[in-house]
């Protein structure tokens, strides 16, 4: 039985998007996100509200073929598909788009994307090492407050930024303690709920309202653990999920097949999971330092080395005490597709731990080979299974 | 007691059934459009032999495992081939798997799977991309790998059977010899194993199963690309059913 909170939060799906109608109705601005990198505090700081955008479904990815190549990642085709067919709410009712230079193939589709709606590109540097990055990100952060500033006409103080630096770190701070509540043997929440919560909390104009929730959520889960109500019995191989970002509709379909062959997913560390979480937003120093800081230490294959990625595979390994990780790969990602490469190496031989890579695109093309993949690798891990 | 396995392949679907302690039968036939008509077409010739699955024990594998109605349990092709190769072979080794819409390489240590790469959603490098080809030239997948042995080489580059298919026939047209074209083709597939074996890793003997093993020109052409010897044996086809088969001996 899934827990009763989940009802209110899949219906997100539905409030959200008035919401967000009733929000521009009543004037208030909205910025359009597509990354872990980007820094809502500064849109929240202008008073507007922020929405993340990235296309996790198959559906626009037809549209988007008109002008993007087939063999782009499903991601960026079908956050451009959104665009073009005007079939996201989110993206209708965003004023201002937020793009960042992470990967090659999302900077040139934000070349097309920028005629639709007014964007502003934050330019990362291919390192999180060394002070030089740092300073480029900084001027960055005040860049697109500069931006923010002229688009909406209003003033970002140092006080605003800070309320907003807050109100963020409650946000991180609750959304890490529902991760969290999956180190719990057996898991509390199946990693299909872990996903539908994070992902509908993207589009959440509100984030009282939001982190409100997902409070009453852990308490209800903590209230089922005392009960002894799991969200799987205590034999689920228990999975780490790394690699490219996952979400509801199409981006779900390996998190899908993995609890559907009987394992129980309790570890995302993606940056639609627990990526950016990790790292909390330093509410003491300078606000435009302390989020240039934080959101340059996110470990994302973007950046070279990424040697941080390991370490936080490492500690969510122990943590959530897992039994295999799996490293999923969109098509067409190029530096998660390189970096599997170490990442299993790292898994095997550091973590000692089963490891399979994944590499496929939102489509049901692929499902037989997909079960029989994930099946197989739960087979490896679980000869008690396979032989009872 | 009978233990029945049954590997329900994308082409051919395969049986194998083991007695106490022995191996008593194994038998294929080919998959056709429903994997549930299939399954039961094996059911009415297992009551021939006199083998009822009432009172046996079944266990089904390969894509269509989940469409035998009256198996008591499934287990993917991989796992079971693994059991199987251990039976037949006898000590750990690399499993080179060819079927029909996959090819698959599986690391077997002490008996157990532990380790699997498949090739990603394509044809290339399988049974199908063969048989294909050799409709193209109008011969059998055998007379397509006796011809390869005579032939000289010529570089079919397409990584798509669909484009693969394209390139055969301009081939074809610019008067090249068929058994230059064959080697080709035999080239390409065992190129595309090389290298997923290669970024697979391989360990100890190498060993073929699937519809190939008694293909004896293919398998000289795979050791030589490979640089080592390719073992198999006759029954390797049914290394799936087989480990189907033992498996379904722990089933409770």
């Amino acid at each position: 039985m899934r827990p009763k909170l989940m009802e209110e939060i899949e219906g997100l799906r539905g409030v959200n998007s008035v919401k967000i109608k009733e929000a521009h109705e009543a004037g208030k601005k909205a910025v359009g996100m597509y990354c872990v990198f980007s820094p809502s505090e500064i849109a929240l700081a202008a008073g507007a509200a922020t929405v993340t955008l990235c296309g996790t479904t198959q559906e626009p990815i037809e549209a988007a073929e008109r002008d993007l190549p087939r063999n782009l990642c499903p991601l960026i085709k079908s956050s451009y598909g959104f665009g073009i067919t005007d079939t996201c709410p989110y993206f209708y009712f965003s004023d201002v788009l937020l793009a960042e230079t992470t990967c090659d193939g999302k900077k040139k589709m934000y070349e097309l994307m920028k005629d639709i709606k007014p964007m502003h590109i934050m330019h990362l540097p291919q390192t999180a090492e060394g002070e030089d990055a740092l300073e480029m990100w900084k001027n960055e952060m005040i860049k697109f407050k500069e931006f923010l500033e002229k688009e909406f006409d209003v003033k970002i103080t140092d006080e605003k930024l800070r309320d907003a630096i807050k109100l963020m770190n409650r946000e991180r701070d609750v959304m890490k303690r529902l991760h969290k509540i999956n180190a719990h043997k057996p898991a509390l929440l199946s990693g299909r709920d872990m996903l539908s919560s994070q992902w509908l909390k993207g589009f959440n104009v509100d984030k009282e309202a939001g982190i409100e929730l997902v409070e009453r959520l852990i308490a209800e889960l903590e209230e089922r653990k005392e009960k002894g109500i799991y969200a799987y019995d205590e034999n689920a191989p228990r999975i780490l999920l790394t690699g490219c970002p996952t979400g509801n509709g199409g981006a779900d379909k390996v998190v899908v097949a993995l609890e559907e062959a009987g394992a129980s997913v309790v570890a995302f560390e993606n940056c639609t999971g627990y990526k950016g979480l990790d790292v909390m937003v330093d509410e003491e120093k300078d606000p435009i330092d302390a989020l240039a800081e934080k959101y340059l230490s996110t470990p994302c294959s973007c950046m070279t080395p990424n040697n941080s990625r390991l370490d936080l595979l490492k500690r969510l390994a122990e943590e959530y005490d897992v039994d295999g990780v799996v490293d999923l790969t969109w098509q067409a990602c190029h530096t998660y597709a390189i970096e599997s490469f170490t990442v299993k190496k790292f898994v095997e031989e550091e973590l000692g731990l089963p490891f399979i890579q994944i590499e496929t695109d939102y489509s049901d093309s692929d499902t037989g080979q997909i079960k029989t993949r994930v099946e197989a690798f739960l087979e490896t891990i679980d000869t008690s299974k396979v032989l009872a | 007691m009978h233990y029945i396995g049954i590997d329900i392949g994308s082409t051919a679907t395969k049986v194998s059934v083991f007695g106490e302690d022995e191996l008593l039968h194994n038998f294929t036939m080919p998959t056709g459009w429903s994997s549930i008509e299939t399954s039961n077409i094996v059911k009415e010739k297992l009551k021939d032999m006199e083998i009822h699955v009432d009172t046996s024990k079944v266990l089904a594998t390969g894509y269509g495992r989940v469409s035998v109605p009256y198996a008591d349990k499934a287990i993917t092709e991989i796992t079971c081939h693994g059991k199987g190769v251990y039976y037949l072979l006898g000590e750990d080794s690399t499993v080179i798997d060819i079927g029909g819409q996959d090819t698959k390489i599986i690391t077997l240590e002490d008996g157990r799977v532990t380790n699997f790469t498949m090739n990603d959603k394509c044809a290339a490098g399988t049974g199908k991309f063969m048989e294909l080809m050799a409709n193209t030239l109008g011969v059998s997948i055998d007379e397509l790998a006796s011809m390869a042995l005579e032939g000289e080489d010529v570089s079919i580059t397409s990584m798509c059977t669909v484009f693969a298919e394209s390139e055969v026939i301009s081939l074809i047209g610019e008067g090249k010899k068929r058994e230059d074209i064959a080697r080709g083709i035999i080239n390409s597939i065992t190129g595309r194993v090389y290298s997923m074996l290669s970024k697979h890793g391989r360990k100890g003997t190498i060993y073929l199963t699937g519809g190939l093993c008694e293909v004896e020109p293919f398998i000289e052409l795979l050791s030589k690309k490979l640089e080592q010897e390719v073992k198999t044996n006759p029954k390797a086809r049914y290394a799936g059913s087989i480990g189907a088969a033992l498996l379904a001996k722990g089933i409770r």
